[in-house]
């Protein structure tokens, strides 16, 4: 950016005109593509990621199954934008995870304590209603606005879930029954963490989040030729 | 090394030798041989058996323990046995008869002789909620849950009432148990009279069990007052004998004493056709008078709701088969085994087709209601009925189990009925009852009979004169019965049932949710030791590997209330809680909340301990009772 604003100023006494007409010619080929309309085909695959959206409100995020020769039919998490469910007959994987916890001094997982799921489900409300909006609309610029959201709040929210994972694998009690070295839990892939092989995958309601972005890109796709 | 090569050697031909000369030797050594199994054969009945490491069984097997007071749960086919159920006796293993619940079931008790378990029925087929049984010895019957596997209720002492040992039988809707008497008292029970006028001062009972469709609650509904012969076991009826339920006696003689001699005089003993419907009915229309608060029915009274058929000398059971339309009873002195048509008894019954009466009560004409005498062999004891049509009845002097067909019988079949018996397999030793699933509903299962043998000796590994049980496992499922398997038990079962696995579906945790106690505690803050007076009480909470709190203090003099709560909700993570010195061991299932109350009557520091293997850290699992001295203030309050 700046090295181009730089050839831009060297040049500005020669031979403006034409270079100033380059960008603006840029800028104006970028803020009419912004302008677009979206066509019917673009509008429905916007409805469509709502829709979709919606739907992985049904679904886990994310799931982690722990396994070990006691625990046979593993230890299961599910993580929903708006809370933590343990496997198993009412939940109860959830304590059984934390009992289990409680001897390397990991803090419990308290549903009260994940203030991020509070305020996701927000989030994606807000993604529902721009998808609608732009649908609306059908606007390029409202397709723009609502992909970059969405794409940032998707990183966001892993990178949240990294750092969750870190500190509850380095805030360990020191006074607890068994010293492990701190860790971080796999947030995706296979572990063996002493006698538990843990498994961490995304699950159906990030697969439809996925879809969902892929459907946005697509919306600007098909719409990509369309004259104001 | 070639030394050692020259001992074997030597050593080898001296046993060959010792083996030629000492045929006795030999003969013990191919005991197996002398069975007649092949390897074939011997790897056949392994594999039916078999059920591999991480497989399970097809079935349960619920032994009655007789006078264990428990029941004994099994899987078939392996015969392994899986747990006990204590019922009547206290069993620290499950930490039952030591919490104010289980030992408020017990009352003063600490033991029964359970006999004849029997399955709950919906529309006469097992319907698997709830398993009854009886307690001869002190005349109760138990209630066990099968979604948790657990006493839940002990209904009895049964006023009126004494050795009921024809129990626990169930009607076709789990309407009734019914409980009669083996042994007859004076009533009211208090009084007491000479058993030289035995049988015009004492008197048998048979009693009517309510069983509440819900929950399975039991109550005393009526009784039906009997003359003083013993009663020995009973079987309802279905189908076209609806409404009906039979039972055995023996002792028709009314001998007060020297039974096996003067009880044994009459070629003919008595069983009770009761039907039960009308007798409800006559209840119902007040046609009772109390007795004890139980209202109670004489049957010269009452005409209508007792008949009596006469059996062989001195019967044993009675067993109605799955149709309903044929009754099996047979004298246990007997070479054969008599089956009634119940459509003839009905027609009997209603042509007042008498041979005398007993008492006043009629005895209908044996040769009017009678189908046939199967000649199944000596000392017959038990029927059982598989889903083909077949019956199986148990030999006790015989020693083995005759197969043979029920009627209809075929025209030759009918001139020469040795001609309907179709097998028999010998049983090691001396078979009390047997069972084949669902046997006693409309729909028998075929496919094992397990017999019951009252003698072991010498089948088994010597454990000293204390001796186990014998149980076999017989595949019904072909033409020929084919054995199977031998296990042993505790002493003593005398009947068991069978149901399907895939028919019962138990829990293995308490839901925390459905934990309704008003002193469970879920939370490390909802726990503590607080006094009130001279009671304290503490609400302890157990997890993996600590109690919470672990340390209690109490003075001499102290009643002290523990409520324990096990807060895990994985299966098979159960922490019991154990007191040194105070005979105290409570074991706590997950989700489980359970009261224990201790006298404190001796000062000093007393450790509790978990006693259920439960953690890595389970050794850890401890905490202390603290018993500081008594004080004369905390004396004065006491008083």
């Amino acid at each position: 950016m700046s090295e181009s604003h730089a050839h831009q100023g060297a040049d500005a006494g020669e031979n403006p005109a034409p270079q100033r007409g380059k960008i603006d010619t840029l800028l104006r080929k970028q803020r009419a593509f912004l302008l677009r309309p979206l066509n019917l085909t673009s509008r429905l695959l916007l409805v469509a990621a709502a829709g979709l959206i919606v739907a992985s409100f049904f679904f886990p995020l994310w799931k982690m199954h722990l396994f070990a020769p006691q625990y046979e039919e593993g230890l299961a998490l599910y993580i929903y934008s708006y809370e933590i469910q343990g496997g198993g007959i009412g939940g109860s994987d959830l304590a059984e995870i934390n009992n289990l916890n409680h001897y390397i001094g990991m803090k419990p997982l308290h549903k009260a304590d994940f203030f991020e799921m509070q305020w996701m489900p927000f989030v994606f409300g807000l993604i529902i209603l721009l998808l609608l909006r732009a649908a609306v609309f059908g606007e390029m610029s409202n397709v723009v606005d609502v992909f970059t959201l969405f794409s940032y709040f998707g990183v966001f929210s892993i990178g949240a879930f990294y750092y969750r994972l870190y500190v509850y694998g380095h805030q360990l009690d020191p006074m607890a029954p068994m010293k492990i070295e701190p860790f971080t839990p796999l947030l995706i892939g296979s572990k063996q963490i002493a006698n538990f092989t843990q498994h961490s995958y995304p699950q159906m309601a990030a697969y439809l989040q996925i879809v969902a972005v892929l459907f946005v890109v697509l919306a600007a796709w098909f719409s990509r030729h369309e004259k104001a | 090394m070639k030394n050692h090569i020259i001992k074997t050697m030597f050593l080898a031909a001296l046993c060959t030798v010792i083996v030629l000369l000492a045929p006795g030797c030999g003969q013990k050594k191919s005991a197996s041989a002398t069975k007649g199994l092949n390897e074939a054969e011997r790897a056949s009945m392994a594999l039916a058996s078999f059920v591999a490491p991480g497989e399970k069984d097809d079935y349960y097997l619920f032994y009655s323990g007789g006078h264990s007071g428990q029941v004994f749960v099994a899987g078939l086919p392996s015969m392994r046995h899986i747990s006990t159920i204590p019922v009547f006796t206290p069993y620290p293993g499950t930490g039952y008869g030591f919490d104010e619940e289980s030992k408020e079931m017990l009352g003063d008790f600490t033991w029964g002789d359970v006999h004849h378990p029997a399955l709950s029925q919906t529309d006469s087929l097992h319907d698997g909620r709830w398993l009854f049984v009886n307690d001869t010895a002190n005349n109760r019957v138990a209630r066990i849950d099968l979604r948790d596997f657990k006493t839940r209720q002990i209904l009895g002492p049964i006023p009126n009432a004494s050795g009921t040992h024809a129990s626990s039988f169930i009607t076709e809707n789990t309407e009734y148990l019914f409980l009669a008497t083996r042994f007859s008292t004076p009533l009211p029970r208090e009084r007491a009279a000479d058993p030289k006028n035995y049988a015009e001062e004492f008197s048998g009972m048979i009693t009517a069990v309510k069983v509440e469709p819900k929950t399975g609650e039991m109550s005393v509904a009526w009784q039906i007052l009997m003359p003083p012969i013993n009663f020995d076991l009973c079987s309802t009826g279905k189908g076209p004998s609806s409404g009906y339920a039979f039972f055995t006696s023996y002792n028709t003689e009314m001998a007060g004493d020297v039974l096996e001699v003067n009880a044994s005089q009459l070629d003919r003993d008595l069983g009770a056709v009761v039907d039960w419907k009308a007798a409800a009915e006559a209840v119902a229309a007040g046609k009772a008078e109390m007795m004890n608060g139980v209202p109670v029915l004489d049957p010269n009274k009452v005409p209508g709701i007792l008949h009596y058929i006469a059996i062989g000398k001195s019967p044993h059971g009675i067993d109605t088969d799955p149709s309903g339309k044929w009754v099996v009873a047979s004298g246990k002195l007997q070479p054969t085994t008599t089956v009634y048509d119940i459509e003839k008894i009905k027609a009997a019954i209603a042509k007042k087709d008498y041979d005398g009466d007993f008492r006043g009560v009629p005895i209908l004409k044996y040769d009017s209601i009678v189908e046939g005498e199967v000649p199944v062999g000596l000392g017959p004891l038990h029927t059982q009925y598989d889903d083909k049509g077949n019956a199986y009845t148990s030999l006790f002097i015989d020693s083995n189990i005759t197969k043979w067909k029920l009627p209809p019988w075929t025209d030759e079949q009918k001139k020469d009925l040795t001609k309907a018996v179709l097998d028999k397999m010998p049983v090691h030793f001396s078979v009390g009852h047997l069972v084949i699933g669902g046997s006693d509903t409309k729909k028998p299962d075929g496919k094992w009979l397990v017999a019951m043998n009252k003698l072991s000796k010498g089948r088994h590994i010597s454990v000293g004169p204390s001796q186990p049980e014998s149980s076999q496992l017989i595949d019904i499922s072909g033409d020929k019965m084919k054995m199977v398997a031998e296990a042993y038990t505790e002493p003593e079962p005398h009947f068991a049932q069978i149901i399907a696995v895939k028919n019962l579906n138990p829990i293995e945790v308490y839901p925390k949710d459905e934990n309704k106690d008003p002193n469970a505690v879920w939370d490390a803050s909802e726990t503590g030791v607080t006094r009130e007076g001279n009671t304290v009480t503490a609400k302890v909470l157990a997890i993996r590997s600590r109690f919470i709190p672990d340390r209690i203090d109490a003075k001499v003099g102290d009643e002290l209330i523990i409520h324990i709560t096990n807060v895990e909700q994985i299966g098979d993570m159960i922490h019991g809680f154990a007191i040194n010195d105070h005979d105290m061991n409570v074991v706590l299932d997950p989700g489980e909340t359970k009261t224990i109350k201790v006298k404190l009557t001796k000062s000093g520091v007393y450790p509790f301990y978990c006693t259920n293997f439960c953690s890595a850290l389970h050794q850890e699992m401890q905490g202390y009772l603290v018993v500081q001295p008594g004080t004369a203030p905390v004396a004065a309050k006491a008083n």
